[in-house]
């Protein structure tokens, strides 16, 4: 049986894709058979991010419909055998998409791999319903900011209300607070609220936490997920993450201003390789 | 850093601005949490009735729902006006 994670927000633009792709290649890298299922019909995106835009054939509709199946629809990835993607559809919008059709395609996933990951679209509307719906665990992006706080916080009233675990009075699902893009020289300004603080508002356990990091934008304009570049802060951010996920217990990195030396100056070592 | 705060004025870091304003949001959040859809047309249907006899404000109506296993009660809270502001007298 398949563990299923849905990274999710509420909020647009917030990381969720890169954290799904990065996740994912993790869990992988570590062992794990996973497969990262788009869920944002009409807009993918995850394709590009894990680079493998140009062969998507099929997708997530065309499974549902019956117009395809799993294993044609499903892209292995590049680096890692024990990954796959399967994308969402470009020219559908999102009532394509039914509860049993998603369903199905779940429980068929389950049967081979160890994880799946769904990468929600942005909104509290049907198609981040469906992305969440099943879950076992949930993975809250959220940046230091008033609407992305906001917006977890409604993503929480969800999870605990309007998925299948919380309809059959089952174990809630977990749920885990994913921090990103954090800056720690604007939080030691005053000008961006702090890790604690927004733990303390959400009150749900911290899985992660990635810094805002120039490797992000270097990462997606390669298609190569970030957590690949494991010189990279948010790569090694993103590793901590799996990590904890996996149920380690790993200690918190990046949270302070970095200070780097002189010589990590001149060789250009840490975050910005 | 000490001084520097002082000469540019002793404003109030917008951060802890941001945390307080979140703070109440989301404790309004949860009250409504779990609540059913149609509560927020309930509540507003209520109002237009009780305003059409007694003048309230938009923030004077409060209900909410409370359930344990076989019992629901629907509390509606609403203050009102001292006398003689009524629209019907
Ligand atoms: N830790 C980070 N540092 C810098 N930029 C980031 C970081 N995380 C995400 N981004 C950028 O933010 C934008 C939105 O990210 P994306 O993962 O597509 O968000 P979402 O899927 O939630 O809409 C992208 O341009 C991405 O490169
Ligand atoms: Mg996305």
């Amino acid at each position: 049986m398949a563990k299923i994670i849905v990274v999710t927000s509420g909020k647009g633009g917030v990381g969720k894709t890169t954290s799904a792709a990065a996740i994912a290649t993790g869990l992988a890298l570590r062992g794990n058979k996973t497969v990262v299922i788009d869920f944002d019909v009409g807009l993918r995106n995850l394709d590009l991010i894990m680079g493998c835009e140009r062969r998507v054939v099929y997708d997530l509709v065309n499974v549902i419909q019956g117009e395809a199946g799993l294993k044609q629809a499903m892209i292995r990835d590049k680096r890692s055998e024990n990954l796959h993607i399967l994308p969402a559809s470009q020219t559908r919008d999102k009532d394509a998409l039914t509860l049993e059709g998603v369903e199905k395609v779940l429980m068929d996933l389950s049967e081979e791999f160890d994880y799946i990951i769904c990468d929600s679209p942005a909104g509290i509307e049907r198609g981040a319903q469906l992305a969440l719906y099943f879950a076992d665990e949930a993975v809250v992006v959220t940046n230091p900011e008033v609407s992305s706080v906001r917006d977890s916080d409604r993503i929480l009233g969800l999870l605990s209300s309007k998925s299948r675990r919380a309809e059959q009075n089952r174990e809630p699902i977990k749920e885990h607070l994913l921090v990103t893009r954090y800056n720690p020289n604007r939080v030691d300004d005053g000008d961006m609220l702090n890790l604690d603080d927004i733990r303390e508002i959400l009150a749900i356990d911290l899985v992660g936490l990635i810094p805002e990091s120039e490797a992000v934008l270097r990462a997606s304009n390669q298609g190569v997920p970030v957590i690949h570049d494991d010189k990279s802060d948010a790569g090694q951010a993103y590793a901590d993450t799996v990590s904890r996920l996996m149920g380690e217990d790993v200690p918190l990195r990046f949270q302070s201003v970095q200070k780097r030396g002189l010589i990590a100056r001149m060789f250009g070592g840490g975050g910005r390789r | 850093m000490r001084l520097l705060d002082f000469l540019k004025g002793e404003r109030k870091k917008s951060a802890s601005v941001a945390k307080e304003r979140l703070q109440i949001i989301v404790a309004h959040q949860r009250g409504h949490r779990g609540q059913p859809d149609y509560m927020p047309m309930l509540e507003q249907e209520l109002l237009a009735v009780i305003r059409r006899y007694v003048k309230v404000d938009q923030d004077a109506i409060n209900i909410s729902l409370d359930s344990d296993n076989d019992c629901s009660v629907l509390e509606l809270n609403v203050t009102l006006p001292n006398e003689g502001e009524t629209v019907k007298g």
